[in-house]
């Protein structure tokens, strides 16, 4: 399931690489966390994105999350909180495309794309096609 | 946002993102067994309702709790406003004793806005749950979710608003919402039930309803509100019905594709006849459904975001 916005279209691409590689179909869906956030007091009304959850739902099943930048942890933490309210996965997986570190709360990835060390003051953006016209990781 | 007193303070990006945000939060909740999000939690939200309500203030009662925030219902009658208390002491008592936000309707227009300049300095938010004969935001906002949903889109739709002009504060908002939205507006009523003014709204006027008919996308009809009335704006309840009345007869006269709206309570048999009450071109209880959605948006758009300096 894709973290909105820049998860979702990862998780899509992943589900499409994995059927090419091993033949398995992953049904894919999108997690929209901005409810369960805990920093929405910190900054101007985030406009809210999809949530669409894969067709059965997510109980008894892996659930393996997926964001484009892995940072402080609180997106995923709200992810979590989330995902509860939506049912109970037999397991919770997470896969980031950059962990940049800075964790603030002991949350880890299963899958990484790639580890980038970064000072706080960096900013690391992921461009994909679907939004930017282009693929790319940039550091800032 | 600060707060929600009059569909006149939006503009078309601030009404669509509210709507989107509803939309977003319907869906958010469909088919959850579990409707309870934590957004709102801590926060404390009080209705203050000078006047009678039912579902303007459960669905405002229901919004906040399924966002987790308090929700305490304040009536004239059963509290000390009863006593004699003022409007203004009201309010400062509720702020004092931790509301994060109000939401009042009271019988005078522009109650709301009175409230909203002597809370400001307390920080809480204001929402106009119906002033009198001024506005009533958040009625306009979810009958254009309503719209929205049932026909794709708003832009450039005829809309005709049917009946107690006059006296409504539904189509005050209404109105203004519709034209920053795109639509196009048409208010069909006898020329006693017409505000003085009514010319320069953005709207056209026609007192004959089956002329207008034909080229409606959807219809919105009022209730002919007795409560307001001190004097014969219509000869009788049956010649109203007769002439503006919604019958099974013109809601045949209306394109396939348009819908029936009422912001409640219905009079059947007055405004809108039973059959078309309960047909499925009649969208008033997705209004009910949409509503909940619509007010749990407000309440985020007030509340959900860092502190203003106003």
């Amino acid at each position: 399931m894709g973290i909105p916005s820049r998860g979702a279209p990862l998780a899509r691409r992943l589900a499409v690489k994995i059927a090419e590689f091993s033949g398995v179909e992953v049904p894919t869906g999108t997690l929209d966390v901005t409810l369960y956030r805990d920093d929405l007091r910190r900054g101007p009304t985030r406009p809210l994105e999809t949530t669409s959850l894969p067709e059965g739902g997510i109980d008894d099943r892996l659930v393996v999350l997926v964001d484009d930048v892995l940072f402080s942890g609180r997106t995923i933490r709200a992810a979590l909180d989330a995902l509860r309210d939506h049912g109970r996965p037999r397991a919770v997986q997470l896969a980031v495309l950059v962990d940049r570190g800075h964790r603030e709360l002991p949350i880890r990835a299963d899958y990484v794309g790639k580890n980038v060390p970064t000072s706080r003051t960096e900013d690391v953006a992921v461009l994909l096609d679907e939004f930017d016209g282009r693929d790319g990781v940039v550091l800032k | 946002m600060k707060h929600l007193l009059s569909t006149e303070d939006l503009d078309r990006a601030a009404a669509t993102s509210i709507l989107d945000t509803a939309d977003n939060l319907k869906r958010a909740l469909l088919g959850r067994e579990v409707r309870k999000l934590p957004t709102l939690r801590g926060r404390t939200v009080i209705t203050l309702f000078y006047e009678n309500s039912t579902r303007t203030r459960v669905s405002f009662e229901i919004a906040g709790k399924w966002m987790s925030a308090d929700v305490i219902n304040v009536s004239a009658g059963g509290s000390s406003v009863s006593k004699g208390e003022s409007l203004r002491d009201t309010a400062l008592t509720l702020a004092a004793a931790g509301a994060d936000c109000v939401i009042v309707r009271h019988p005078a227009s522009g109650a709301a806005h009175r409230l909203a300049g002597w809370l400001s300095a307390a920080g809480t938010s204001v929402v106009n749950a119906g002033d009198g004969m001024h506005e009533h935001p958040t009625q306009a906002l979810l009958d254009a979710a309503t719209l929205r949903e049932r026909l794709g889109s708003i832009e450039g739709r005829r809309i005709a608003i049917v009946g107690d002009v006059l006296h409504s504060r539904v189509v005050r908002s209404n109105v203004h919402l519709l034209a920053a939205l795109g639509a196009d507006v048409v208010l069909v009523a006898p020329p006693t039930l017409l505000p003085v003014g009514v010319q320069n709204w953005p709207v056209t006027v026609s007192h004959e309803l089956d002329a207008e008919l034909p080229s409606l996308d959807a219809v919105m009809l009022l209730r002919v509100q007795a409560e307001r009335m001190h004097g014969g704006f219509f000869p009788s309840a049956r010649e109203y019905s007769i002439a503006y009345g919604l019958n099974e007869n013109r809601l045949g006269l209306m394109p396939e594709h348009a819908v029936v709206l009422h912001p409640g309570p219905m009079l059947r048999g007055m405004e809108i006849a039973s059959a078309v009450a309960d047909s499925p071109r009649a969208a008033i209880t997705d209004q009910v459904r949409n509503g909940v959605h619509l007010r749990m948006a407000v309440l985020y758009h007030l509340l959900a975001h860092e502190e203003e300096n106003s």
